[in-house]
C-alpha cells in the first residue's frame, strides 16, 4: 500500500470539517462511528434521531447530546468503548458537548464562565442570599424579634412582611424566568427546530410522558448502567423522588400563594393543612432523591463522568438537598426560637437557588425536555412519510 | 470457590456465544462449572462481542420478527448458500432445536430488539439483539454469574491431557485444572496468521481480522492432534472487503464497506477483475473478500464519483478523494494512465438506463470484461473517491465433527465419552462454504446449549446412553 495510504489513516473521520470546540469534533466522529454500525439503535431516542442524519453541524450536535440522558447503557454495549483503539465512548463526549451547550446559551453571554466554576458561584450565591436574609429580618425588627418565639398565622410575617418576601421572589423569579426563557430560545435556534414543533401538541404530550417517566434513562429497558454494565433502576428512582419532590414543594407554595390572595389565610398552616402536607412529603423526597443521585454519582464508572463539570452537578444536587432540609427544619422548629434564623436561611437558600437556576445544572430539565419534543417531531413527520 | 482440583463437573474453553451458553445449560443442569477465557473482562466473547442478530425458525411473528421463518425455509436458505456442503441431518436438527432457543436465549436475560428497527431488510428470518452482541454477552454473563458459574478470565488453554479419547484434563498458566467433561468453545483459528498461510500462503500477512485475536485456534489444533474427526475446508471461511486502513484486529462491523455497487473495483493494476453488479449486495457481500485475496497484494480500490457519495452511509474512515481521475490515482499509488484508462473504458461501455440501486436495475456496461450488469453509471462527476480494501476474514469453517448431542467424534468415528463442542471450532459440520446471515451465532447458541446440558448429564452420570434416550431427553 502507499505511503499516500497510510498519511490520510486517520481514527477522526467525522462529517463536517469545522467544529467550534474539541469535544464537537469528538462527538462528530462518534456519531460517524455509530452510523456506521447503529447496534444501538433500540437503546434511546440519540441513535434513531442520529439515524436521521448524515453529517453531524455543532446544532444538530447539541441537540443530540441534550436528548442523551448519560443512562450509560451504550458505553457498556459497545465492542469499541475504550481500550478499543476507536474510543467510542458516548455517554462522556455527550455529556461533555451538553455541558458546555449550556454555557453556550446562557442568558447574560457574559456569565457563560460560570457553568465551569458552578460549584463556587453557588456557594457564593447561597452566603450572599442567607447572610442577606438574615440581616434584612435583623433590620426589619429588632434582634428580640428574630430571636423570640411566634406562632399562629402571620407569624412568618412578623420578621419580615409578606409584601417584602413576595417583591424580594417575584423579582429573582422573574429574573430567573427571562434568563431561562433566552436560552432556551439560543438552543432552539441553535438546533434549528422547526418552528412547527414547539406547536405540535402531540409531540409535547409525547415529550412529557417521556421526560416525566424517564423513559431513556433505563438502558434500553433494564435500568441504567452507572457503577458498571450491571443495570440497576435506582438512578431513576432517585431521580424521581427528586424531581416530583421538587414539584411537590413547588405546588406547597403555589397552594400556600393561593391560600394567602384567594382565601386570606396567612402562614404557618397547621400540620395537616395541603400546604404543609404537600412540602413536607416533597421535602422527604427532595432529601432522598438528591441524596442517593450523590452516592450514585460516587458510585459512577469514572469513565463516564465530565470530570470538569462535576461542580455544576454537584453543587446543583446539594442546593436542592438543602433547600429541602432548611424547609423542613423550619417545620419543626417553627414554634422555636430558632425559627426566626431557620426562616431566614430557609429563604435565603431558596433565594440563591432561584438566583443561580439559568446558570447551573438546573438548566438541563429544560433542555432535555425540549429535545424530547423535537424528537417526538421528527418520529412524527417520518413515520407519516 | 471450589479447592479440589477434581470438583468441577464440566469445564468449558471459550468465552463467547457458544461457551456462555453451554456454561448457563451445564449450570442448569446442576454441575459445577469453570469457563476459562483468553481474554481479560474488556475483551470476552471474542468473535460475539462484534455480532448483531442471530437467525432461529419460529412460525409466526413474534414482537422482534415481522413474520414465521418456517424451518423448511431456513433449511432450503442453508443448502442454497452452502450450494449443499452440509451435513444435512445435523443442519435439520440444529434448524428444529434453533426454534426453542428464540426463548431460551430470552430466559437467560438477553434482549431482542422490536422488528423495524433493524437496520437490515433481514427482520423477518433474524432477531437482533438490543443494543448488540457486547450487550447480549453481557446479559449471558451477568446470568451465568448469578447461576454460579466460575469465570477465570487471563486464563488461556495451552494444553490438554486427552486420552483414548476421554478430556482428563487441561494447561492454564501452568495450572493443571481436571474436570469430568470439556465443551470446546474456543472459536475458529482466523487469528492465527501463521495458520492461515498454510493454505493461502503469503497472501495471508495481508488479511485483516475482523473480529478478536484470540481465536488462534489453539483448541482445534490439540483436539485434531488428540485424534479427533476432522470437518470442513479448511480455506473455506467467511471473508468479506473491508477498508484497508482498518486496524489488524477487531476492527468490526464498521470497517466493512457497501458501496462495490455503486463503482468499479480495480486492482493494485488499475484494473478491474469482477462484475460489481451483479447481484444485489445482501447477496454479494461476501464473496468479496475471497475475490480481493486473489489479487496481488490483496488489495484493491473501490472507486466512485460524486453522484454515488451520498447513495450509501459513510463509514468509519472518510473516502480518499481527488477532482481527477489521475490525482485519484496518486493519492492511492495506482499508476494514473493506467487508471484514466480503466475508467474510460468503462464510461464507454456503460448503456442508458434507468438507475434504481432497490432493484436489480437496467443500467449495465456492454463489451466490457468482466461485465458491470446492474447500476453501471458513468464516473464522470467530480470530486472522485477510493475506499482501499483488503480481504476482512470473519472466521473459518475447519472444526471438529460433531453428532448431534454435539459429542465430539473421534477419527475412527466413535464419539467422545467426555468431550463437547459447540461454536465456530465446529461450524464446519453445518458451512461447508457460504453463510447466510445470523447462523454463527445460531450454531453457537443451539450447540452451546446442547453440550453444555450433555456434558454435565456425562460429569454427573446421568446421560442416557444411545441416540433414542438422547433425543427423548433434549426438552428443556
Ligand atoms: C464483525 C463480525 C460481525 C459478526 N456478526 C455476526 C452476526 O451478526 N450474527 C452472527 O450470527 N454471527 C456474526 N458473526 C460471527 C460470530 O461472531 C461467530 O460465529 C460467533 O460469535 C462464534 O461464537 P463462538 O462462541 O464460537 O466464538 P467466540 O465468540 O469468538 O468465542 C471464542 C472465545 O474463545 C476464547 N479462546 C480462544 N482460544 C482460547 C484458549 N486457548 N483458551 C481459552 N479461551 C480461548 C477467545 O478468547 C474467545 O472469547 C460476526 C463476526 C464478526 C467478526
Ligand atoms: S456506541 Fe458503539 S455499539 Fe453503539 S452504535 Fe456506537 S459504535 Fe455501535
Ligand atoms: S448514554 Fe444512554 S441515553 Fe445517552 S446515548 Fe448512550 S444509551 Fe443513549
Amino acid at each position: 500500500m502507499s505511503e499516500a495510504l497510510f498519511a490520510e489513516r486517520t481514527a477522526t473521520a467525522g462529517s463536517v470539517p469545522n467544529h467550534a470546540t474539541a469535544s464537537l469534533a469528538e462527538a462528530d466522529r462518534l456519531m460517524t462511528v455509530c452510523n456506521s454500525c447503529r447496534y444501538c439503535e433500540g437503546l434511546c431516542a440519540v441513535f434513531p434521531a442520529m439515524e436521521m442524519r448524515r453529517a453531524f453541524p455543532d446544532g444538530d450536535l447539541n441537540y443530540l447530546a441534550n436528548l442523551c440522558h448519560n443512562c450509560g447503557a451504550c458505553y457498556w454495549d459497545c465492542q469499541f468503548s475504550p481500550p478499543h483503539e476507536f474510543d467510542v465512548n458516548v455517554p462522556k463526549v455527550l455529556a461533555k458537548v451538553r455541558n458546555d451547550s449550556y454555557a453556550h446559551y446562557v442568558w447574560p453571554g457574559a456569565l457563560a464562565g460560570v457553568f465551569a466554576r458552578n460549584g463556587l458561584f453557588i456557594a457564593l450565591a447561597a452566603a450572599f442570599g442567607v447572610a442577606a436574609f438574615i440581616i434584612g429580618f435583623a433590620a426589619w425588627h429588632d434582634a428580640a424579634t428574630l430571636f423570640g418565639t411566634h406562632t399562629g398565622p402571620g407569624a412568618f410575617y412578623r420578621l419580615m412582611p409578606h409584601n417584602t418576601m413576595v417583591a424580594l421572589f417575584g423579582a429573582v423569579s422573574l429574573y430567573a424566568v427571562v434568563a431561562i426563557a433566552l436560552g432556551i430560545r439560543a438552543f432552539w435556534r441553535d438546533i434549528a427546530a422547526p418552528r412547527a414543533a414547539i406547536t405540535d401538541w402531540a409531540s409535547i404530550w409525547q415529550a412529557v410522558k417521556d421526560a416525566g417517566s424517564l423513559r431513556y434513562l433505563d438502558g434500553g429497558g433494564v435500568g441504567c448502567m452507572n457503577d458498571d454494565e450491571k443495570p440497576s433502576d435506582a438512578r431513576r428512582l432517585y431521580h424521581h423522588l427528586t424531581f416530583y419532590g421538587f414539584m411537590l414543594c413547588f405546588a406547597a407554595t403555589s397552594t400556600a400563594t393561593l391560600y394567602h390572595y384567594l382565601l386570606g389565610l396567612e402562614a404557618p398552616y397547621p400540620w395537616y393543612d395541603l400546604p404543609v402536607v404537600l412540602g413536607t412529603v416533597g421535602g422527604i423526597g427532595l432529601l432522598i432523591g438528591p441524596a442517593g443521585l450523590l452516592a450514585a454519582k460516587w458510585r459512577r464508572e469514572p469513565d463516564l463522568i465530565d470530570e470538569t463539570r462535576l461542580g455544576m452537578d454537584v453543587a446543583f444536587i446539594a442546593m436542592l438537598f438543602l433547600t429541602s432540609l432548611t424547609g423542613l427544619l423550619l417545620l419543626v422548629l417553627r414554634a422555636t426560637p430558632a425559627m426566626g434564623v431557620m426562616l431566614a436561611v430557609h429563604l435565603g437558600v431558596v433565594f440563591a437557588l432561584f438566583l443561580t437556576m439559568p446558570y447551573g445544572k438546573f438548566v438541563h430539565g429544560i433542555y432535555r425536555a425540549l429535545a424530547l419534543v423535537r424528537y417526538a417531531h421528527e418520529r412524527r413527520l417520518e413515520s407519516h412519510g | 470457590m471450589p479447592s479440589d482440583e477434581t470438583s468441577y463437573d464440566v469445564l468449558v474453553i471459550g468465552g463467547g456465544n457458544a461457551a456462555l451458553c453451554a456454561a448457563i445449560s451445564a449450570r442448569r443442569e446442576g454441575a459445577r462449572v469453570l469457563v476459562l477465557e483468553a481474554s481479560d473482562a474488556f475483551w470476552r466473547g471474542g468473535n460475539t462481542r462484534h455480532t448483531r442478530n442471530m437467525r432461529c425458525a419460529h412460525d409466526a411473528a413474534t414482537e422482534s420478527l415481522s413474520g414465521p421463518y418456517t424451518e423448511e425455509e431456513f433449511f432450503e436458505d442453508l443448502m442454497r448458500v452452502t450450494k449443499g456442503r452440509t451435513d444435512q441431518d445435523l443442519a435439520r436438527h440444529m434448524i428444529r432445536e434453533s426454534k426453542t432457543m428464540l426463548t431460551w436465549i430470552e430466559e437467560q436475560g438477553v434482549r431482542w430488539q422490536p422488528s423495524l428497527g433493524g437496520t437490515l431488510s433481514l427482520g423477518r428470518t433474524n432477531s437482533f439483539f438490543l443494543g448488540g452482541g457486547r450487550a447480549m454477552l453481557n446479559a449471558l454473563y451477568r446470568t451465568a454469574e448469578t447461576l454460579g458459574v466460575e469465570i477465570r478470565y487471563e486464563a488461556e488453554v495451552t494444553a490438554l491431557e486427552i486420552a483414548d479419547g476421554m478430556f482428563l484434563s487441561a494447561t492454564v498458566n501452568g495450572e493443571t485444572l481436571r474436570a469430568k467433561a470439556l465443551v470446546a468453545a474456543a472459536g475458529g483459528f482466523e487469528s492465527n496468521i501463521e495458520w492461515l498461510k498454510r493454505y493461502w500462503g503469503e497472501a495471508a500477512e495481508n488479511f485483516l481480522i475482523r473480529g478478536t485475536r484470540n481465536n488462534k485456534g489453539t483448541i482445534l489444533r490439540l483436539l485434531l492432534d488428540a485424534g479427533v474427526q476432522e470437518v470442513g475446508d479448511p480455506t473455506q471461511c467467511h471473508a468479506v472487503a473491508i477498508d484497508a486502513r482498518a486496524p489488524k484486529y477487531d476492527g468490526g462491523i464498521i470497517t466493512r464497506l457497501d458501496c462495490v455497487v455503486f463503482g468499479i473495483v480495480v486492482n493494485k493494476h488499475a484494473q478491474r477483475f469482477y462484475d460489481e453488479g451483479e447481484d444485489i449486495w445482501p447477496k454479494r457481500y461476501a464473496i468479496w473478500g475471497r475475490l480481493v485475496a486473489a489479487q496481488p497484494d490483496q488489495i484493491a480500490y473501490i472507486i466512485f464519483d460524486a453522484s454515488s457519495l451520498k447513495l450509501f452511509m459513510p463509514s468509519l474512515f472518510p473516502p480518499i478523494s481527488a477532482s481527477t481521475i489521475e490525482g485519484l490515482a496518486e493519492k492511492l499509488g495506482l499508476e494514473p494512465a493506467a487508471l484514466r484508462e480503466t475508467v474510460d473504458g468503462f464510461n464507454a461501455a456503460v448503456q442508458p438506463g434507468t438507475f434504481d440501486d432497490k432493484v436489480l436495475d437496467d443500467c449495465r456496461t456492454d463489451g466490457l470484461d468482466p461485465p458491470k450488469t446492474h447500476w453501471a453509471r458513468r464516473i464522470e462527476e467530480a470530486p472522485f473517491y477510493a475506499y482501499p480494501v483488503r480481504p476482512g476474514i470473519t472466521f473459518t469453517y475447519l472444526g471438529t465433527r460433531v453428532n448431534e448431542e454435539a459429542q465430539i467424534l473421534m477419527a475412527d468415528g466413535r464419539p467422545s465419552a467426555n468431550m463437547f463442542a459447540a461454536g465456530e471450532i465446529m461450524a464446519g459440520n453445518v458451512l461447508g462454504e457460504g453463510y447466510a446471515a445470523g447462523i454463527g451465532m445460531t450454531i453457537g447458541g443451539v450447540f452451546g446449549r446442547i453440550a453444555g446440558r450433555e456434558a454435565a448429564r456425562t460429569a454427573r452420570g446421568n446421560r442416557a446412553q444411545g441416540t433414542i434416550a438422547a433425543k427423548e431427553a433434549t426438552d428443556v
